[in-house]
């Protein structure tokens, strides 16, 4: 620690704080474009210039580390002034400067009413302009369907050039020309081929890059805004919907260091367009062949009927983004009627058998990933699974301190330098008995992680593949004192509730494929399915948000409310259960699944035991304990057995494939969406281009 | 005046062979294991004693630089870089050294090099010095053929040395951008600290120093630095090549001693003003990146850094460009102003926003097409781009634009006044819809 004084206030702070931090530390506001606490300093807008006692000029406080700082010549604590005069015209210079050419078109910019630089020119700004010369105009760039560029508007910060190649790994952002020509380009005129893409909107401290959706469709104080969490992936990204009316316009990511820090991927930010289109609602029942609608009473009735069918002719399979509140009624009210036909693994996943909590989670935590020193990432592409894991890894990886990453499966661009160990089981087989160069360094590693994604085990051999990636496990003791070293990455945001609630087939119940034989079932009951395909013959009742597929074969569907319109609990990958909020209504006559099954319930004469949504889950945590510590990643605390995982067995030499065929159309809110439409074709035609170049 | 075998550069106007054979009847390359026996430590000293402050323009004493470097060389290699990219309007000097007496440059890379623990250095020259280059390359082709330098040569310190030709940006004179350039990157100046001599090329310890600077050791040493030291004034120690263009009847590159007066610099070796003393108006002494000085300061200016920056200008590189009565000051600055906007690397804001602003302030002086509460807009405009800016280049714009302002106000208010005097039917409505 160093003690600094900082407008008469002596702080006490870490040698490496640079002067900025110090300042704040100590209570005093420094004004800042170009820094921001995750990307490297530039040093450039000069904002934050403060005075340094001892020093001819004034210093870029972002810049210097207070260890820099000379004592005085009794070995006083070096003093920083921000307050004064010298200061305040540094300031007001630079403020002045970043004016002259840029544009005050604040009335038509979307980013007016949240943006920095109107903020801190009345702060800290001149009152008025004294440039009378002509502004400079910088022509458009064209950076894809996500964001748009008023880059006459840039003021030169680089942050989304530091951010494309440093977070994202994308050196596909950056700035040609110099002195006043200069000018952010992606030099190609297309859109970052990333993941993260659209973070460069939050990043960008004006109105250079903003949300090319959200363009002239609100302002930032008309927006009701509500903190939730995000299932487009099982990241469990926290976020902030903005919503005006009944419509959610936007969604923005909201810092937890834990998960997201503040990054957001595009599916998540951009995907919500997908909420006012193809939406159910109304229920619809099949008379004659074709959908009709039908009122909530004469649904129910229907679907009563159904449940009051042979039980083992009955089966229900969870879909992707289902909340833990809609399958613990769900399960409460088929288990009552001697229904143990559940599953919510529509891919099939060998996830959830060992009875294990830690066996299917993401064990070392997402932040955990920062203190590893050897990776094996085992059938996943992590950039299209889970693109805010990989974005850790590749941070990780910057710093140099996880320099050993292995890939079983696809050889695919990660964003980071790794060793292609092998393509399938039959590397698997390999390293678990501890064959090879990788392996040997593999095991000398103090703290190894194996990340096993749903590429690996959602094979008919899945349980075999498990298994060998278990020994390989125990071979290189990835679960130690402290330290758990064995993650499953999920792509389904409700999966890891699913199972934490035992939403798996009961006794002599039967597993998703098997009730997709024709003839297994009656009655097929989709909870917001949509990958599966229902055998003809069986009367399908959907239950969901979407007119995706899953309505497509259904008989009977209940229109349910999608993440943003119900307070509904989810459990992120590492097993971290969050609680969603409302922002918006359902549409329609929609209902909150967990809803729907309590109403059917009297009907059947189950009735169940909750009438709110709090008794609900008192109920569930009850059950399973587990949904009790919300915000809370177990991590090292999980018990894990890694040899009780997998079943042995012989398994098949096909390589692991990806399957995920189209990062921006993994579900149906997704795939309802007219922006990831859009990015999905700019992607195909960007493939394409590339491999015509060739 | 110094004498003939007092000075450093004896082919500086290229009359005699530049090749290895002229070079070592000039002295070149004498002695030089000698001198490299007797150690690092006393390599150091003697360049301290000696008083040789920076050639590049910031006066830095290079000695003292020198022994920033660390003491042992741990995991990272030590690297000495030249800075060869002259680029300073009105300085023409390490050109001449170049191309006209390589050798004392190479000899120099090598020992300084050996005083710093290198076993490489750059020399990083300038995009439109391609002659220079070539008699460099060739130079050091003889040199490594010599064994004089390269592994295992006579002088017993391994020692490899690489020209790097630049593209013709003027900030690639900056130490830190010419080390991003040398680097393969864009040539933008870096944040310091750390300094080179912490984190230089590739992020080991590297110092930087002009040709001159550079060029000057080996004679100092051969000679002693009580010897260099006997020239000029205290703390402005030893000879130095001047650099004399404008309006003088014979602009030239001389090498003289440090501290003579600029008025005899001009009349000894120049031929005087055009049109007579009497006809100056004003000098920029050291590059155009100075303050101008008027005829009156001239006249008992000398030309060393403590007199110049006394007289609120400087020595800079002592490229002294002379303009007489007959020059539109004011059109020369918006042209510097020009070439200042034109070479701003455009990473920080004070220097990217202002260089543009100053040159379009003064484009409309120059016609007189301004008013006179922009003179005042003007100094304070740049003075707010002086000492905000990441490099000098923010000041260096600034400086001729405060000159200016500062010594020849009344001409710009007289040209304003004339301006509007040419439009006298229209006075308040012309002037106010411009």
């Amino acid at each position: 620690m160093t003690k600094i004084v900082v407008d008469g206030t002596e702080v006490d702070v870490p040698g490496d704080y640079t002067l900025l931090q110090a300042c704040e530390a100590a209570g005093a506001e420094i004004p800042r474009f170009c820094y921001h606490e995750r990307l490297s300093v530039a040093g450039n807008c000069r904002m934050c210039l403060v005075e340094v006692k001892g020093a001819p000029k004034p210093v870029a406080s972002c810049a210097q580390q207070v260890k820099d700082q000379r004592p005085g010549p009794n070995g006083e604590p070096p003093v920083v002034v921000t307050k004064s005069s010298k200061v305040k015209a540094a300031r007001e210079g630079v403020m002045e400067f970043l004016l002259i050419n840029h544009p005050l078109d604040c009335p038509i910019c979307d980013q007016g009413g949240e943006c920095d630089l109107q903020d801190q020119a009345v702060a800290f700004g001149r009152a008025g302009s004294r440039y009378d010369e002509n502004k400079r105009a910088v022509e458009e760039k064209k950076m894809g369907p996500l964001v748009k560029t008023v880059m006459t508007r840039c003021i030169q910060c680089t942050r989304c050039v530091r951010f494309a190649t440093e977070v994202a790994g994308v050196s596909e952002l950056g700035a040609i020309g110099r002195g006043e020509d200069m000018e952010i380009t992606t030099y190609l005129e297309q859109s970052l081929t990333s993941e993260l893409s659209a973070n460069v909107v939050d990043l960008c401290p004006v109105g250079a890059l903003t949300s090319k959706p959200y363009a002239f469709n609100a302002r930032p104080w008309e927006l009701k805004k509500t903190e939730t969490v995000d299932v487009m992936d099982a990241v469990g990204s926290n976020i902030r919907v903005d919503a005006r009316g009944n419509d959610v316009l936007r969604v923005l990511p909201r810092l937890n260091e834990e998960i997201n820090e503040e990054w957001l991927s595009d599916k998540s930010r951009h995907a919500v367009d997908g909420l006012r289109r193809q939406r159910l609602d109304k229920p619809y029942l099949k008379t004659n062949g074709k959908l009709a609608p039908v009122s909530w009473p004469q649904a129910l009735e229907a679907f009563a009927a159904r449940l009051k069918g042979d039980a083992t002719k009955i089966g229900a399979i969870a879909g992707d983004l289902s909340d833990a509140e809609g399958l613990k009624a769900a399960l409460d009210l088929l288990r009552g009627l001697g229904v143990t036909n559940t599953d919510c693994r529509q891919d099939g996943a060998a996830v959830g058998m060992s009875g294990q909590r830690g066996e299917y989670l993401f064990n070392t935590t997402i932040m955990g990933i920062e203190d590893a020193d050897a990776l094996l990432i085992i059938g996943s592409n992590l950039r299209l699974e889970a693109p805010l894991i990989n974005a850790r890894v590749r941070k990780t990886w910057l710093r140099g301190t996880l320099d050993l990453i292995g890939v079983v499966g696809e050889a695919t661009d990660l964003t980071y330098a790794y060793e292609h160990v092998g393509a399938g089981p039959k590397t698997l087989a390999d390293l678990a008995k501890g064959k090879g160069d990788f392996f040997k360094r593999f095991a000398k590693a103090e703290r190894p992680m194996v990340i096993i994604g749903m590429d690996a085990l959602a094979r008919p051999d899945g349980a075999q593949v498990l298994k060998l990636a278990a020994e390989i496990g125990m071979k290189a003791k990835i679960v130690r004192e402290g330290w758990n070293g064995w993650n499953v990455v999920h792509q389904a945001a409700g999966r890891v509730g699913a199972l934490d609630l035992g939403f798996l087939p009961g006794d002599q119940g039967l597993s998703t494929a098997q009730m997709l034989q024709g003839g297994a079932l009656d009655t097929l009951i989709l909870l917001g399915a949509d990958e599966v395909k229902a055998p003809a013959g069986t009367f399908v009742v959907y239950v969901g948000s979407h007119g995706d597929a899953g309505a497509q074969q259904a008989d009977l569907i209940l229109p349910a409310a999608a993440y943003t319109e119900k307070n509904a609990t989810y459990v992120n990958t590492e097993g971290r259960v969050q609680q969603a909020r409302r922002a918006v209504f359902p549409k329609g006559d929609a209902r909150e699944d967990w809803a729907i099954f309590r109403a059917v319930s009297a009907l059947v004469g189950k009735t169940l035991p909750y009438d709110n949504l709090e008794a609900l889950r008192a109920k569930l945590m009850a059950d399973s304990p587990s949904f009790a510590g919300l915000d809370y990643a177990p991590g090292a605390n999980t018990p894990l057995e890694l040899k009780l995982l997998g079943v042995a067995g012989d398994v098949d030499a096909a390589p692991f494939t990806s399957a995920i065929t189209d990062f921006y159309l993994t579900n149906p809110i997704a795939r309802s969406s007219q922006i990831m439409a859009e990015c999905s074709a700019a992607k195909k035609a960007a493939t394409m281009a590339a491999i015509a170049a060739e | 005046m110094i004498a003939d075998n007092d000075r450093i550069f004896l082919n500086l106007y290229g009359r005699h062979d530049w090749r290895l054979e002229g070079a070592k009847q000039r002295g070149a390359w004498n002695a030089t294991k000698d001198m490299i026996d007797a150690g690092r430590d006393w390599i150091i000293q003697q360049v301290k004693d000696s008083g040789l402050r920076g050639r590049g323009g910031a006066g830095f004493p290079t000695g003292l630089k020198w022994s920033f470097m660390p003491k042992e060389v741990k995991d990272r290699p030590h690297y000495l870089v030249v800075n060869a990219d002259e680029s300073e309007p009105g300085t023409c000097k390490d050109r001449d050294m170049m191309r006209h007496d390589p050798h004392l440059l190479i000899e120099g890379c090598l020992i300084a090099s050996f005083a710093m623990q290198a076993h490489a250095a750059y020399i990083y020259i300038r995009g439109e010095y391609v002659l220079e280059r070539e008699h460099l390359e060739a130079a050091i082709k003889e040199a490594y053929e010599a064994k004089l330098i390269g592994k295992n040569n006579v002088h017993g310190w391994d020692f490899d040395l690489y020209v790097h030709h630049g593209a013709g940006a003027y900030i690639c004179g900056e130490e830190t951008a010419l080390l991003e350039s040398l680097e393969g990157k864009k040539g933008q100046p870096r944040l310091k600290p750390p300094f080179p001599a912490n984190a230089g090329l590739y992020g080991c310890p590297t110092t930087v120093n002009n040709v001159e600077s550079i060029a000057v050791v080996p004679t100092i040493l051969r000679r002693g630095a009580q010897w260099f030291a006997g020239f000029g004034r205290p703390n402005n120690t030893g000879t130095k090549v001047f650099c004399v263009s404008g309006h003088v009847n014979k602009p030239c590159n001389v090498e003289d001693a440090m501290s003579i007066p600029l008025k005899y610099l001009l009349e000894q070796h120049c031929g005087g003003v055009r049109g007579g003393w009497s006809n100056l108006k004003a000098v920029i002494p050291g590059g155009s990146s100075v303050r101008m000085i008027t005829q009156e300061m001239a006249e008992d200016a000398l030309m060393d850094f403590d007199s110049l920056s006394a007289l609120k200008s400087g020595l800079g590189t002592a490229g002294v460009i002379v303009m007489d009565k007959s020059t539109d000051l004011i059109k020369a600055i918006a042209r510097l102003a020009y070439f200042y906007k034109h070479e701003s690397c455009g990473q920080c804001t004070p220097c990217r926003e202002g260089t543009g602003w100053m040159w379009r302030v003064l484009e409309r002086m120059a016609v007189g097409q301004a008013e006179h509460r922009e003179i005042d807009l003007l100094l304070e405009v740049a003075g707010q781009v002086e000492g905000h800016t990441i490099c000098a280049l923010g000041d260096a714009a600034a400086w001729p634009v405060q000159g200016l302002i500062w010594r020849f106000r009344g001409e710009i208010e007289e040209r304003i006044d004339r301006y509007r005097l040419g439009k006298p039917h229209v006075m308040g409505a012309a002037i106010a819809a411009e």
